[in-house]
Formats: C-alpha cells, sequence, structure tokens
C-alpha cells in the first residue's frame, strides 16, 4: 500500500497590523485589548486590505516559483463557529495570489519535489478556550493576516511530510515572512491522506486530519493514520471521506465530522473589498529583493569556504546562524575552522543553554580571533576550547582570556625537552612497549608531556621530541 | 472554478428547509411553504438576467472603474477593551463568555 499525502499549510504573516484593520498584529496581550469594530465584525464596518500582507505573500510565491495571478480578489467563506463574529471568513476562492510552484526537500540519500497548488491569503480567526461551564473568545488574533499554502498529494509518507515542513519553515523564516514560531501557532496544518494499492491506482478516498500545531505532532499523526487506513484496508473496509481530530498526547485519532456533514461554504465575492490588480512592474521591484534561498546558500557556502557540504546544510538551515558563520569566517579567512567550532561547540552549548545564535556573548570577531590564535599555535586545542568556553559564557576578548589564564602554548623546544626528559625517566615501562611495536604507548608518553605542562605543551612538538629519543 | 456552483439550476427547486439549515434558522410550522413561495418568486425574477447574453463581458466589481483600495501596514487605535466588552452577553477573564462551543 502507497499513502499519499496533501497538505495545507496557515502561517501567520509578519505584519504590524491585522489583514484589513489597523489593530496590532501581535501574540499575546490581554484577551480583547486588539480588537476595533472590523475586527468584532461589528454590521457596517468595513474592511481594508493590508498592503503588506499583500507583498509577503506575492514574496513567499516567488520563493516557491509560483505563478502570481496579478488580477486576484476576496471572497466570502460562511458558516457558523464562535472562532468569528461576521459567520464569515473573508478568504481567497477562485482567484489566489499564487498559483503553481514547488519547493524541494531533503531526504535521507536524495532531494525530491513537492508540487504547490496554491497560496492565497486570508484572515485568521478569534481563539476560543473552554471553560467547564461555557467558553471564552478572545478576538486578539481575529482578523490577522493567514497565508494558506496547498500542496499536491506528493509526499509518500510522514518523513517526507516532515521534511516539507521543515525546509518551508527554513524558506519563510529566510525571507521574514513569518516569525515561525510553533508554540505561539505561528504554522498549523491541515493533513490529507489517503493511501492505494499502488502507485498506478487512482488516489484513495482522502482523511482530513485538522490543526496540527507542531511538526513532530504532524508527523505522529500521519504514522499513525497511515497504518489505521492500510488495517482498515486490509480488512476490506471502506475508508470514509472525513474529518479527523488527533490527540497528541493519547496517540489517537478520531472522527470530527463525515462527508454528510461536510461544510457548505457557499463562497461569493466580497462585496466590501474592491479587486486586486497588481503590475508586473511592482512584482518584479519585490523579486528583486528575495534573499538567497537555503539550499542555494548551501551550495555558495561549499564553495567559498571550502566546508563539507554536510555543515554546510546544517549552517545555511538557520539564517541567523548562516550570517554568524559567513561573519566570522570572511573575517577570519579560514573558513573550515570556523565551520568547525560552529559545527561542534557552538552548536552544543547553543543546545544546551537553549540560546539563540542572535544573543550569544562570543561575537564572530572574537571567533575569528581564536581561530587566529590557533592557526598562530599560540594556544593548543584544548587551551582553545576552554578559552571558547569563556568567550561563550561571558564574551570578551580571546587575546586576554588567553593572557589572564596563562594558557599559551609552551613552544619553546628547550622547556618541552625538560619535561619529555622527565616523563622518560618516570614512565620506562612505556618506552619499552613503544620499543616492542606497542604504538598506543607513544600516544600515552604525549599525554604525560601534556599533563605536567598543565595542557600548555605544543603536543606536536612534544611528540616530535618524544619520537627522538626513543625512536629508533 | 465557478463560484455560483452552488446556485439552483432551476430556481424552483430551492431547497428551503436546507438553506434555512444553513443560516441557522429555524423554521414555524408553515413558514417552509411561505418562503418557499416567496424565494422562487425573487429567484424567477433573478433568473430574467440569465435570458441576457454576457458573453465576452467582463463581470465588474463596482458601478464605476475601481480597484486597490490598499492600507499602509500602520497601526491604528482600536477599541478600549471595556468599550469592546460592553456588547458581550457575558464576561469571563476578560473574554467573552458565551455558551460551551462543541465542534
Ligand atoms: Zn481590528
Amino acid at each position: 500500500m502507497i499513502a499519499s499525502i496533501g497538505l495545507e499549510v496557515h502561517v501567520q504573516l509578519r505584519t504590524n497590523t491585522k489583514m484589513f484593520c489597523g489593530c496590532p498584529n501581535r501574540y499575546g496581550g490581554e484577551p480583547n485589548t486588539h480588537v476595533c469594530p472590523v475586527c468584532l465584525g461589528y454590521p457596517g464596518a468595513l474592511p481594508v486590505i493590508n498592503a503588506e500582507a499583500v507583498r509577503l505573500t506575492v514574496m513567499t510565491g516567488l520563493l516557491l516559483g509560483c505563478r502570481i495571478n496579478l488580477k486576484n480578489k476576496f471572497d466570502r467563506k460562511n458558516y457558523f463557529y464562535p472562532d468569528q463574529a461576521k459567520n464569515y471568513q473573508i478568504s481567497q476562492y477562485d482567484q489566489p495570489l499564487c498559483e503553481g510552484g514547488q519547493l524541494e526537500i531533503q531526504l535521507k540519500d536524495r532531494t525530491k519535489i513537492i508540487r504547490i497548488t496554491r497560496i492565497h491569503l486570508e484572515e485568521d480567526v478569534a481563539k476560543n478556550t473552554h471553560f467547564g461551564d461555557g467558553s471564552g473568545i478572545d478576538f486578539n488574533r481575529a482578523g490577522t493576516p493567514l497565508m494558506e499554502i496547498v500542496t499536491e498529494p506528493d509526499m509518500d509518507n510522514e518523513d517526507e511530510a516532515f521534511a516539507f515542513l521543515t525546509a518551508l519553515k527554513q524558506i519563510l523564516a529566510y525571507a521574514d515572512i513569518s516569525d515561525c514560531n510553533l508554540e505561539q501557532g505561528n504554522i498549523r496544518c491541515d493533513i490529507n491522506t489517503s493511501v492505494r494499492p499502488t502507485r498506478e491506482s487512482p488516489l484513495g478516498t482522502k482523511v482530513e486530519i485538522k490543526n496540527m500545531n507542531t511538526f513532530r505532532g504532524a508527523h505522529r499523526a500521519l504514522a499513525h493514520e497511515i497504518q489505521r487506513q492500510i488495517r482498515e484496508v486490509q480488512r476490506g473496509r471502506a475508508i470514509p471521506q472525513e474529518t479527523r481530530r488527533w490527540d497528541d498526547d493519547a496517540g489517537v485519532s478520531s472522527s470530527m465530522r463525515t462527508k454528510e456533514y461536510a461544510h457548505d461554504y457557499r463562497y461569493f465575492p466580497e462585496p466590501d473589498l474592491l479587486p486586486v490588480e497588481l503590475t508586473q512592474t511592482q512584482v518584479d521591484t519585490w523579486a528583486a529583493l528575495l534573499p538567497e534561498r537555503p539550499p542555494e546558500r548551501r551550495e555558495r557556502m561549499v564553495r567559498d569556504y571550502g566546508i563539507p557540504d554536510y555543515d554546510a546544510g546544517v549552517l545555511a538551515a538557520d539564517r541567523a546562524i548562516a550570517d554568524y558563520f559567513e561573519k566570522a569566517a570572511r573575517l577570519s579567512g579560514k573558513g573550515k575552522a570556523v565551520s568547525n567550532w560552529m559545527m561542534s561547540e557552538m552548536m552544543r552549548l547553543l543546545t544546551a543553554t537553549g540560546q539563540e545564535i542572535g544573543a550569544v556573548k562570543i561575537t564572530p570577531e572574537a571567533l575569528a580571533a581564536l581561530v587566529a590564535l590557533v592557526e598562530a599555535k599560540t594556544i593548543n586545542q584544548p587551551a582553545a576550547k576552554e578559552v571558547f568556553a569563556v568567550l561563550f559564557e561571558q564574551g570578551g576578548d580571546p587575546q586576554q582570556i588567553v593572557q589572564d589564564r596563562g594558557l599559551v602554548q609552551v613552544s619553546d623546544t628547550g622547556a618541552i625537552q625538560g619535561l619529555v626528559d622527565q616523563v622518560l625517566r618516570e614512565n620506562e615501562r612505556s618506552v619499552q612497549d613503544y620499543r616492542s611495536g606497542k604504538e598506543a604507548a607513544l600516544q600515552f608518553l604525549v599525554g604525560q608531556v601534556m599533563r605536567i605542562s598543565k595542557g600548555k605543551a605544543n603536543p606536536q612538538l612534544a611528540r616530535e621530541l618524544l619520537l627522538k629519543a626513543i625512536g629508533s | 472554478m465557478d463560484v455560483n456552483a452552488n446556485a439552483p439550476a432551476s430556481p424552483e427547486k430551492i431547497d428551503v428547509a436546507y438553506v434555512a439549515h444553513l443560516a441557522r434558522i429555524s423554521l414555524a410550522p408553515g413558514e417552509q411553504e411561505l418562503f418557499q413561495q416567496q424565494l422562487e418568486h425573487i429567484l424567477d425574477h433573478v433568473n430574467k438576467l440569465n435570458e441576457l447574453d454576457v458573453s465576452g463581458i467582463e463581470p465588474m466589481a463596482h458601478a464605476i472603474p475601481v480597484k486597490n483600495c490598499f492600507r499602509e501596514d500602520v497601526e491604528r487605535p482600536g477599541l478600549a477593551h471595556e468599550a469592546a466588552m460592553r456588547n458581550a452577553p457575558e464576561e469571563r477573564h476578560g473574554q467573552f463568555f458565551v455558551p460551551r462551543i462543541l465542534e
């Protein structure tokens, strides 16, 4: 059995104000404090389109290679539910802003193209809170700009859907289209899944899972739903067309409504809004300002800094991290060394402390200076690691830290020779081991020199002098 | 896509009970028949427009050619919380409190 997955991804746009009124588009805030007659749905209040929301949607379309519909319009989607007060949601039905397009996703051993069907603009709805004896409605989110990206059913399994969401989030974050904060519900998706016996068979009946707000949750829900559908089919049962709800804590899904109770939205053109007619010149102006996309940046970073493709992929995944890396790499001229620090200590400490790269105390300048100290053999690798940890915790100048902590590497042959002689005297057994062919004994002796030098000896030099003394 | 696909091909087939359900209106006995007649009458009138040949005529959004009414993305003062809540049937934790919402 083969699964076919399509996604409808809802993205909250990064604008100052709501879609059709001047209320702030801001998360948090006391309930019902970002409201006005338009977003509260007062009769007679008239919506006016936020130009920035249109621009951000077109930018997304351009990044995903969509056709931009210069002529487009808004429609009313009619339904009764207390998440909006007008009994309709302003959306785009038959003339969305963008159509077609694609997004390349990264799988374990290959890439794959997922086709985009359309991208349209609509307004988000209010937030409901359920109390024991009733429900509360907060309209702060009502009317904020929401962009819906619809894909073709091109994904075969939960991993591909996860890869799509990840790649989409990267691009949206890169272009500052959305804050992409999943905890704040900036990206939510509905999942359509069906199964069929072979790739040649027609698509099976699709089941929709509503309102997933984490990518991990979507992954778990899909893994579960695909297995459920396959089991049903294998038992000879038909899959009914329905909408299901996923309970991520319990790891189960349940039916919300079946086809007989499907919505009949009675879309019609929104008479309170005029059609939108963009010009090609305007779209071209925006296109000229598009940022480099993560896959292109990855390739360029491999070329520009001579770093491995894998490292470039990790660094390019986050725009702020890539910016940081490029700044330090340019300052230092040693891209590979900077990349090594980013991939190891930086990533490790960021994860361990839960910090964002934008807030770290170690500046790109300091990292470049640290790399220079290692390159000049002023400090050795263990000392550099110590300096990095200090820089990460407190910031400051690496040169100063090296001096304050007395970490300057001892590369004076005379001084190290003394240490080597001492180690040879105290470890005759290891010397004999080495002479009888145990290579590992040499490493032990180098370690002993490092130990009595309190980590400051130049390990290469110590090794050379040891070899000279005991080698054949 | 045809936005008017939902509109009945022949107006006399309007399903008043269904439309009432969509509008969340409950009809008193006799009203369904009354509205059936009235709505069919209205649709008959509107249907006269279908007799006109409008092929090749671009639909208009407005009686005069206007388009592109945008606003800049700049915050404007809205309603104070107290003013907004004045229309609430009941208030709980700063929210509009309504009978329990079921999906
Ligand atoms: Zn408002």
